[in-house]
């Protein structure tokens, strides 16, 4: 019945023994979120009446799963960004500026004018379609172009960096739009955020597009081990012989446009775009998610699965208080005391004092 | 020649040299306003920026302590717009004491620094996320204690809002002389007591601190309680400002504190700067913010265009000078 495509969770298999297997199991890194992701899903199934229920309506899946994963679709995208950032001992505070700045371009570029022809009106969009997601998605490239370079070239605090951007981005959006909220009528557009393919979210799509290049360039070649090296010890890295500096650049950029991303879905999704609020706070979430997921935000140890479980975790989160009548507002206290308790589990210092109390 | 070279050397080396700079920019951009406006360079225009921004430099000189501390505090818009939502709270509907709600609000809001101070200290966390977490316990707690915003009709706060403090001509509101004494405060705590020296040190080289004999760790509490202390207190005069207590007060605030203190000449590295440059770099906040009003064709984002810009010249000015002092 359930029926989530979930890579993180597929362990590592082969020939081991079943008690060698059990405790790798355990030692497993996603063992943690992925636990406390099955936990508010059994609440979920405890509290809300028909929550694994899935239905086909019109040949797409509907149900509360499918809600949760859609919804999650533009988190999963920023988290999976932040994290190779993170994982670099750097953080893109910016993702939500971003956010609202490829979205604002791809709907003022797109905007849609009314034709009618042979008697029925139907909307043209203002520019080629691919002209200007190409146009929203290079602004996002250079977003974070200029995120990379002044981190690993100006060699600036990367949260500094980021605030710099995160501060004057979202003015450059609204500068855009004049302060407006720009509409989008043009139809193709909206397939992006709120279509269906084979019954599933056209969404969904593009993060497991998106997941699935980043987990083959992480894993299937160098870049992983060396971003990995270039959170351990950065001086060490570049006296190994790594372009260090490119490296940072690279992962900053590839931050961006993975925001870049979120924002066309989230522009498509609900048909406009709001220079204001669009991604408001999303760096933050982003943050959580990759925190939830196990990736210390010391640097070199990272999971992208780790992230998508994190992301999966907050949206779970919101879903639940949504549906549970609570007011939205806990939400807030509730992510809250999460970033504490994880946190304060995830430090050296703490676990030291575990193991001193149970000795 | 080389006489005013190396003269000039000296001086861009000197630890005020970008606090010297801001005051510049400062009396440029004022230059620029009385030139191209007339009544622009009225002392009342000038009083207006301390004015509407008093709660904004209470706020950046407890920003400036845990910065120079080498820390950043992330939590002050929520800590301000909870302490709008308390004081509201406590006054319209506990029909609490003026006094006793001043005095309440202040401590709770130290006690919330305090608190995270001692989090990143005992388990050695990043400032950065434990003040993150911070942030959303507080804008969510605003939301808890009410989803509307609360107006005050309390007499004393309604009489504040409205008291003129006649000076020099012209006139200061209550908040605008509470923000300046905070400031005097600080500076004499900064550079004349035990704790600003430590806090100087600690954000030097926390080993070093510590090998001094230094209690690292009670000056990182009291530096982010002091923090929470400027931000509740930034909230009473905010709502002394606008007589509401709202969940949404101050949001973004927090940014524009690490601004001003950047801005000011406050190295983000930590240890290294002034307390006093919060009020420079604040009123340049401000006489941006005032340019634009005068201008009247310009819309309110370029407000936000501009102090990235001036944020982005100003920490590559400082990593310049940084790179040449070693």
């Amino acid at each position: 019945m359930n029926t989530r495509v979930d890579p993180g969770l597929t362990k590592p298999e082969g020939a081991v023994a079943p008690a060698a297997w059990r405790s790798l199991l355990l030692q497993h890194p996603l063992l943690r979120p992925a636990a406390a992701l099955l936990v508010l899903l059994v609440l979920d199934a405890l509290l809300v009446p028909g929550f694994f229920r899935l239905e086909i309506k019109d040949g797409h899946l509907y149900g509360p799963l499918v809600d949760i994963l859609n919804r999650a679709a533009p988190l999963m995208l920023a988290a999976l960004g932040m994290t190779l950032v993170i994982a670099t001992r750097g953080i893109d505070i910016s993702v939500g500026a971003v956010v609202a700045l490829s979205g604002t371009v791809a709907a003022m570029l797109i905007g849609g004018t009314m034709v009618v022809n042979n008697g029925v009106p139907e909307y043209v969009a203002n520019t080629p379609m691919g002209t200007a997601l190409a146009a929203a998605f290079g602004v996002a490239l250079l977003c974070g172009l200029w995120n990379g370079v002044l981190v690993a070239g100006i060699k600036l605090q990367p949260i500094v960096a980021t605030l710099i951007l995160m501060v004057a981005g979202r003015g450059l959006a609204q500068l855009l739009t004049d302060g407006q909220i720009v509409t989008v009528y043009y139809q193709p557009y909206f397939f992006l955020g709120s279509g269906y393919l084979f019954g599933l979210p056209f969404a969904l799509y593009v993060v497991a597009a998106v997941l699935a290049a980043t987990l083959l360039l992480v894993k299937k070649t160098a870049l992983g081990l060396f971003i990995q090296a270039v959170g351990i010890n950065p001086v060490a890295a570049r006296l190994a012989g790594l372009r260090t500096a490119t490296l940072i650049v690279f992962v900053y950029v590839f931050c961006s446009a993975c925001a870049g991303l979120a924002g066309l879905l989230v522009t498509s999704n609900i048909k406009s775009a709001d220079a204001n609020n669009a991604g408001l706070l999303l760096e933050l979430d982003a943050i959580l998610a990759v925190t939830l997921g196990g990736t210390s935000l010391a640097g070199g140890k990272f999971s992208l699965a780790g992230s998508m479980i994190g992301a999966l975790i907050i949206q779970t989160l919101t879903w639940t208080i949504y549906s549970l009548g609570v007011p939205p507002e806990v939400n807030m206290v509730v992510k809250a005391v999460v970033v504490f308790i994880v946190c304060i589990s995830q430090s050296g210092e703490f676990r030291a004092l575990l193991k001193r109390r149970s000795a | 020649m080389s006489a005013i070279a190396s003269g000039a050397r000296g001086l861009s080396a000197a630890p005020w040299f970008t606090s010297l700079v801001t005051v510049i920019l400062l009396v440029v951009m004022l230059g620029i306003g009385g030139a191209a406006y007339p009544g622009f360079l009225s002392m009342q225009v000038g009083f207006n920026l301390l004015i509407d921004n008093a709660f904004l430099l209470v706020v950046a000189i407890g920003m400036g302590f845990v910065i120079l501390s080498g820390g950043i505090d992330l939590s002050v818009g929520a800590v301000l717009a909870l302490s709008t939502m308390l004081t509201a709270w406590l006054l319209q509907n506990a029909h609490w004491h003026p006094a006793a709600v001043i005095l309440a609000v202040l401590l709770l809001g130290a006690m919330f620094g305090g608190a995270m101070g001692l989090i990143i200290h005992l388990f050695k966390l990043q400032p950065f996320i434990v003040t993150l977490a911070g942030m959303f316990l507080a804008r969510g707690l605003c939301y808890l204690v009410s989803v509307e915003s609360i107006t005050i009709d309390q007499p004393f706060f309604v009489a504040v809002s409205q008291t003129q403090i006649p000076f020099l001509g012209g006139f200061l509101s209550p908040g605008a002389v509470i923000a300046l004494v905070a400031l005097l405060l600080a500076v004499w705590l900064a550079h004349f007591t035990a704790f600003g020296r430590a806090v100087y040190a600690v954000g030097g080289n926390e080993q070093s601190a510590a090998m001094m004999g230094l209690n690292v760790g009670a000056t990182r509490v009291g530096v982010y309680a002091l923090s929470g202390l400027c931000a509740a207190l930034g909230g009473v005069l905010f709502s002394f400002y606008m007589l509401s207590g709202y969940g949404l007060h101050g949001q973004g605030l927090e940014l524009d504190a690490i601004a001003a203190v950047v801005i000011g000449g406050t190295l983000l590295s930590g240890g290294y700067g002034y307390i006093a440059g919060a009020l420079s770099g604040v009123l340049v906040l401000g006489a941006i913010q005032t340019l634009i009003a005068f201008d009247g064709t310009l819309s309110s984002w370029w407000t936000k265009i501009v102090i990235g810009g001036l944020l982005f010249v100003f920490c590559v000015v400082q990593r310049i000078m940084g790179g040449r002092a070693k």
